[in-house]
């Protein structure tokens, strides 16, 4: 049996009344309350998430630059330091290793946040792409990360308005973080790290300023009304990133493992694609489920702002279109859906 | 309004977190507190049809949180006279009053006999206290 890791708030979700659950090898909370008041609270206020368990490595030297440039499929070269990045770990066939966020902290330092799941797998591709002079090392127990997200999240934190996909010192009650603008829900907000003895200290000034605790299940369904693909549900090696949808995080005339082949397929075009969809009938979708004629749901919930059933789905290129009519599979029924835009959710269509 | 945590003593419980209040040949069915609990907010109800026949310790529908799909355990054996059609149009119902407003289908017993495997309410408790 595995032992569970936890976060260094571990007792504080417990006291919450969380209910915990096993995550990617740690004991997370998957709600407080409640999935839909969190999901709601998120949408109109503001609420703070653990997301401690992600991992954390950094990469530095005089070649960090190249070794990332060549490992990740984005241009690292767009980054100043103070600069954040969405971009993916490849694989030579470009599949997805891991979706992460790389910070430019300095000239020849960079940290790379990645998914709990996948940080042993992220620190050995990049282990074993080191070059002389670049050093590639876990750091992720020395950070705790708060996400604090809304459309109140900054207000309440008294912070100023910031560029999105930027970082910057900052200090929140006292406590020093790493304050960076970016998230997983659609909604505005900041992620912030500290060091991990500092993360008690830092949750508890969050949630003394009136932002509300929310768990696990709440990230999953946010994240999913606004399309972003969670990696082992929506993304990995299995499928390549063109036809992920991720074509816009893959800077196609640099060199980095799987170029070759994501050239290629976006040459003749995917055969597959990952498209988000909305049910037109009353069901509810789930990972795994059947697509009449072709394909299967990845991700799949009820939308809490919409009240109807969606999620993200591989379907044949020719299906992918938005207004497309799909079959799910619901448990043997047969239950129709459509193809729809990204993103699902969006503030101003709500009501 | 969710409900707070209670077993009444005048229902029969099936060990798969459904109750049965029985009225002659007919019966109510439902999901317990402790089952709308553990699933937390429920977001769909899949019915079944009026006129279906159900068998005992089989599954007659499904009921859904945002996170989870849960079976509906029949307790009884019988055929479907009527479905909750409060349930479908809001699933938060069986939250906010499990045993009540939130009730599930009434049944026609189709063997009357099956009764007596049921648990009480106390024993009931004690499968959710071991749970």
């Amino acid at each position: 049996m595995q032992t569970l890791r936890r976060t260094a708030l571990y007792d504080r979700h417990v006291a919450l009344g969380a209910r915990m659950v096993p995550f990617a090898g740690w004991e997370m909370p998957v709600q407080y309350e409640g999935v839909i008041p969190e999901h709601k609270v998120v949408r109109s206020d503001a609420g703070v998430f653990d997301v401690s368990h992600m991992g954390e490595l950094e990469v530095e030297g005089p070649t960090a630059r190249d070794l990332l440039q060549g490992a990740l499929s984005n241009d690292i070269d767009r980054l100043q330091p103070g600069d954040a990045q969405y971009t993916l770990l490849t694989t030579e066939s470009g599949g997805i290793v891991d979706d992460l966020i790389v910070y430019r902290l300095d000239a020849h330092r960079y940290l790379l946040v990645v998914n709990a799941s996948n940080t042993d797998a992220a620190y050995r591709a990049l282990k074993e792409q080191e070059l002389r002079g670049s050093d590639v090392r876990d750091v992720s127990d020395d950070y705790a990360l708060l996400a604090v997200q809304g459309p109140r999240a900054l207000e309440r934190l008294g912070l100023e308005r910031g560029t999105a996909f930027t970082f910057a010192e900052g200090e929140v009650d006292g406590v020093e973080v790493m304050v960076n603008r970016t998230g997983y829900t659609g909604e505005e907000g900041v992620e912030l790290a500290c060091m991990a003895d500092d993360g008690g200290r830092l949750w508890d000034a969050i949630v003394a300023r009136g932002i509300r605790p929310c768990g696990l299940g709440a990230r999953d369904t946010l994240r999913l009304e606004v399309c972003y693909p969670l990696h082992g549900n929506d993304i990995g090696p299995q499928w390549d990133a063109i036809s992920s949808g991720l074509g816009w995080a893959c800077a196609l005339e640099t060199d980095f493992t799987g170029v070759e082949r994501l050239r290629a397929v976006k040459e003749r075009g995917p055969e597959q694609k990952l498209v988000p969809f909305r049910m037109t009938e009353k069901a509810i979708p789930r990972q795994g489920m059947a697509i009449e004629g072709g394909g299967e749901v990845t991700s799949g919930s009820l939308s809490p702002m919409l009240e109807i059933g969606i999620g993200l789905a591989y379907v044949p290129a020719a299906r992918a279109t938005s207004g497309s009519e799909l079959v799910v599979d619901v448990r043997g029924k047969p239950r129709r859906a459509e193809v729809a835009k990204k993103p699902l959710y969006k503030k101003e269509n709500a009501d | 309004m969710a409900a707070s945590e209670s077993y009444p003593d005048e229902l029969l419980y099936h060990p798969e977190h459904d109750w049965a209040r029985i009225d002659g040949d007919e019966a109510v069915l439902g999901v317990t507190w402790h089952a709308q609990d553990a699933l937390g907010e429920l977001v769909h109800y899949e019915a079944p049809d009026v006129g279906a026949t159900i068998g005992k310790d089989t599954s007659y529908g499904e009921v859904e949180s945002v996170k989870a799909v849960s079976d509906l355990i029949s307790p009884l054996s019988g055929e479907v006279l009527e479905v909750n059609e409060k349930v479908v149009d809001a699933p938060e119902t069986v939250n906010d009053d499990p045993y009540g407003e939130g009730w599930l289908i009434r049944i026609r017993l189709s063997d009357p006999s099956e009764l007596g495997q049921l648990l009480s309410a106390a024993d009931y408790k004690r499968v959710v206290e071991e749970a």
